[in-house]
């Protein structure tokens, strides 16, 4: 299994290195000037002449390059030129905010779509089938940003029940002590529920906007793929052994089902973790969706690399533990070590 | 026979629900199983004999149900039964085992855990007090070596004949009353078939169980059932003591499938119903073959004359002396999974440390000659189907030369070589003619698309022409040239097929099994097509099957072929007539022999 772990992480190393490079040069290659951006619209010509010296956007491309993979090497990202903090502080902040929220979404979402897919299989054109269809439908087909908005409409400003969309906290509360990044997770470490219940009632709202979104794919494919392992030959024979129903379905069928449904939910996580800016701009979230975007309109590059090569990184982790939950389920897998 | 019977099959009707409405898939069947006796359902692709035995395990999809009639299994109406009554029954009274073993065990589930599934549902707590050791025991019944390892075994680790006991012993395992043995032995080799199918007799002969035996093979049936019930159409036709139905078949449709049954001490032609077998004698009755074809399913014709087209081996007489095909010492050497991983191949870090390598073809060397027709028979994993596509150069060989028609083409690039003009001179057919056809593509588009990569014919209406004559050739309706796959029967496919593979004229077609799908009657009406092919067109055949009988009829010459080797080697009548080799007599042996006397 190591041995596994050890030659995909191998494998990834040139798709990481093109990565790099192919960023590299779109950003450069990108209409607008940095120096004349960080100048301000006032400045002369000298003075972006001279920051442009500064920030070593005058020497040839190779050589900055040279000068970005070396600090790269060295762990530095570089630093924004918007906000002057170093690209790597800032997305290890934004990132968990990300992940927090993008974790929990996918959990509300699969928590409703795997067993409203696996019961519109079983029961084909039964009210449960056409239940299914028209959330996912609905689902789908409205933006996030208008679900997100409805939300806040009805639970903030109507009911009022959940905080204003502001960020990860209440203004009232401090963070808790990082050790994961997670603020739910945080918060129940230190014992603070408070914060937990803070943290939550703020998280709740962006997660279930992603959930609606994200319900279509999971139990489409859950529906699909349940339909299909249903018809095989060998849940023919567990019915005709006599094994009973929920057997047939959950230890037979479901298992053998799960494996697209995987293979969707990790498309599904890692487009949602970078690209729900929508959300993170409704609810006010510190996440690095926003940060990039805002990063790219201001021909800020060094936050723009850092973040594809984040997400690339990110990849290559998502698929290795997706292969590793295919080779816990499906033992055929395994022997492509 | 028992006074009243295991199992009453009386009056069935089984309709299932379609898109156009109501089908009856069975009509009104009456079958009777005694105690300990064994039945066999006979009858061909669609006949209804699956049918009818889901009908009485009840497991028929969702579209489907008992219309009328009664199903009675000792004492208790099956279709009267509540659902968790049925699934008492299933596997404890009435079980089954399934075509296709391998997909019919859960792919990612232990095979001693799915054993213990069955045991876990039928069994008492109190009786069992270890269940995996019932389960291992279930194992050693069905004579599987070292049981306990094999407990812990997934399905895609086992051979097919190994995944047939295991569900054998799945099916077992709480000794029920009735087996319903559906085609149990398709797709498996001779002599896994008779292992297969002696097991089965001996633990129900043992048990004294009863047993539906459901096959399309009437030399299966005959050898092992007491009685047969023989099914057309959803209807059956015939029901008679084994012994009496093939001894004088009643219903024209048993004569009809008995005749088309190939074995000993027939000729091709001899396979097909009488009237045809007269028309096919003389061959001026094209027209009326044709027209004939037209009106009907387009099974019957097989009738080919001189192909009009004129014959492309203009080098004919100097090529005489030597081999159309010609291979020496050929051999494809894989290396065993796991052996040298990519990486370390890539950076040459470590040196190959005494590759494990398996070898596939062994050194094997053959000749065809033009117009002859050879036979590479043996079973799977003998290397048969890699030697035939190192021919086509579909596969790199790993040394060894293929010499076609006086040129060393194992040298030559697969993909250089799919554009030399030499490559329109060797064709294949392929195994599964539905899946060899693409869905997308109509007949006419399949059957023209070799002549379009490699074929001088250009225009629209002159491929047209060209498709219509192949198609007349081959006894396809012209009319059906602009349906889809899905639109046509399974000989009608592999017509298609067929076509394919003659479009351009070629001197070597190799057959890849390419019955192994079809009925026993349409076989029949294919193999006499080729024949037929071969003989106006004056092409050799490289035919690979794993029927002996087939091969019998149709080759010049067979090659016997084991794990790689060449075991044996030479004309037909004198290789299966007798054979030198023990191998091949096993193979001989292992096919079941129906007592047939064809008046």
């Amino acid at each position: 299994m190591l041995t596994l772990i050890g030659k995909r992480l191998l494998f990834a190393i040139p798709s990481l290195i093109g990565v790099v490079i192919v960023t590299f040069l779109l950003t450069r290659a990108l209409p607008g000037d940095p120096a004349a951006y960080f100048a301000g619209p006032a400045a002369t010509k000298e003075a972006v002449d001279q920051i442009r010296k500064k920030l070593g956007f005058d020497k040839p491309l190779i050589e900055q390059f040279v000068r970005y993979t070396n600090d790269l090497a060295h762990g530095d990202l570089g630093t924004s030129l918007t906000t002057g903090q170093p690209v790597a502080a800032e997305l290890r902040n934004r990132l968990p905010a990300s992940a927090e929220l993008t974790l929990l979404g996918l959990v509300v979402s699969i928590v409703i779509a795997i067993p409203l897919g696996v019961l519109a299989a079983t029961r084909p054109g039964s009210w449960i089938d056409h239940l299914c269809r028209v959330t996912t439908t609905a689902g789908v087909s409205l933006p996030v940003f208008f679900t997100g908005l409805v939300l806040v409409y009805v639970f903030y400003f109507r009911l009022g029940w959940s905080p204003a969309p502001l960020g990860r906290l209440d203004v009232f509360y401090s963070a808790p002590p990082t050790v994961t990044g997670f603020y739910l997770i945080d918060a129940l470490i230190a014992r603070d529920f408070e914060a937990f219940r803070s943290a939550f009632s703020q998280l709740i709202l962006p997660a279930v906007t992603l959930a609606i979104f994200s319900l279509a794919p999971i139990a489409r494919m859950t529906r699909a793929s349940m339909l299909a392992v249903l018809a095989s030959d060998f849940v023919r024979t567990a019915r005709a052994s006599g094994l009973s129903p929920g057997k047939v379905i959950v230890t037979y069928a479901f298992r053998n089902a799960m494996l697209p449904v995987i293979t969707t939910l990790s498309m599904v996580f890692s487009f949602l973790l970078g690209a729900n800016v929508l959300v993170e701009k409704v609810f006010a979230w510190p996440g690095i969706g926003s940060y990039a975007v805002e990063a790219l309109i201001a021909s800020d590059f060094a936050p723009v690399q850092g973040f594809v090569l984040t997400m690339a990184v990110m990849y290559v982790l998502l698929n290795l533990l997706i292969d590793i939950l295919y080779g816990v389920i499906d033992p055929r897998v395994r022997l492509e070590g | 026979m028992t006074a009243q019977p295991l199992l009453d099959v009386s009056d069935l009707t089984v309709e299932f629900t379609t898109r156009r409405g109501i089908v009856k898939a069975v009509q009104h069947v009456n079958i009777s199983v005694g105690k300990g006796e064994t039945v066999g359902i006979v009858g061909e692709s669609g006949s209804g004999k699956s049918v009818t035995s889901y009908a009485v395990m009840r497991i028929l999809d969702r579209a489907g149900r008992i219309a009328e009639g009664s199903v009675m299994f000792s004492g208790i109406d099956v279709k009267a039964a509540t659902e968790s009554q049925m699934r008492d029954l299933r596997g404890r009274e009435v079980s089954m085992i399934f075509q296709n073993p391998r997909a019919a065990l859960n792919p990612i589930r232990k095979v001693g855990h799915q054993i213990e599934d069955v045991l876990r549902q039928h069994v008492q707590q109190a009786q069992v007090t270890d269940r995996g050791e019932t389960a291992i025991e279930a194992l050693e019944q069905v004579k599987i070596a070292r049981p306990r390892e094999r407990y812990h075994a997934y399905p895609f680790e086992l051979s097919g004949g190994m995944c047939q006991r295991v569900v054998i012993a799945l099916a077992l395992a709480c000794n029920p009353q009735l087996l319903i043995a559906d085609e149990p032995t398709t797709g498996l080799d001779v002599t896994t078939q008779k292992a297969v199918m002696d097991l089965i007799v001996e633990l129900t002969r043992r048990r004294a169980m009863s047993t539906i035996l459901i096959t399309h093979d009437l030399g299966l049936a005959a050898a092992y059932c007491d009685r047969v019930v023989v099914m057309e159409k959803g209807r059956v036709v015939e029901t008679a003591k084994s012994a009496d139905i093939f001894a004088a078949p009643q219903h024209d449709y048993t004569k009809k499938l008995m005749r088309a049954t190939p074995r000993i001490g027939v000729s091709l032609r001899d396979l097909l119903p009488e009237e045809e077998a007269l028309s096919s004698a003389s061959p001026r009755a094209r027209g009326e073959a044709d027209v004939r074809s037209a009106a009907g399913e387009g099974d019957s014709p097989h009738t080919v004359l001189a192909d009009t087209a004129p014959h492309p081996n203009p080098l004919r007489a100097s090529e005489q002396t030597q081999p159309l095909l010609l291979v020496e010492k050929l051999v494809k050497e894989y290396p065993r999974q796991g052996a040298g991983s990519v990486l370390t191949r890539l950076f040459g870090r470590k040196p190959p440390v005494e590759e494990e390598i398996f070898r596939a073809v062994d050194g094997i060397s053959f000749s065809i000659d033009h117009g002859e027709s050879v036979g590479l028979v043996g079973e799977s994993g003998c290397g048969k189907s890699t030697t035939s596509m190192m021919v086509m150069r579909l596969l790199d060989q790993t040394s060894g030369r293929i010499v076609f028609d006086g040129e060393d083409v194992g040298g030559i690039m697969p993909q250089s070589f799919a554009r030399l003009p030499r490559r329109s001179q060797i064709q294949m057919v392929f195994q599964d003619p539905t899946d060899s056809l693409n869905p997308r593509f109509t007949a006419a588009r399949a059957i023209a698309d070799p002549i379009m990569q490699l074929g001088d014919i250009r225009g629209r209406d002159a491929l047209r022409d060209r498709c219509e004559e192949l198609a007349r050739l081959v006894g396809l309706p012209v009319n059906l040239l602009d349906r889809f796959p899905h639109q046509l029967s399974g000989g009608q496919k592999a017509r298609v097929g067929i076509a394919r593979a003659i479009a351009l004229h070629p001197k070597l077609v190799i057959l890849d099994e390419p019955t192994a799908a079809l009925d026993v009657s349409v076989q029949a009406v294919v193999l006499n097509l080729l024949q037929d092919l071969k003989q106006s067109m004056g092409m050799s055949y490289l035919f690979v099957s794993h029927d002996l009988n087939v091969v019998r009829l149709l080759c010049d010459r067979v090659i016997v072929m084991r794990s790689g080797r060449i075991v044996e080697q030479g004309t037909s009548e004198h290789v299966l007539g007798n054979p030198q080799d023990a191998y091949t007599r096993e193979l001989l042996t292992a096919i079941p022999h129906p007592p047939l006397p064809v008046a």
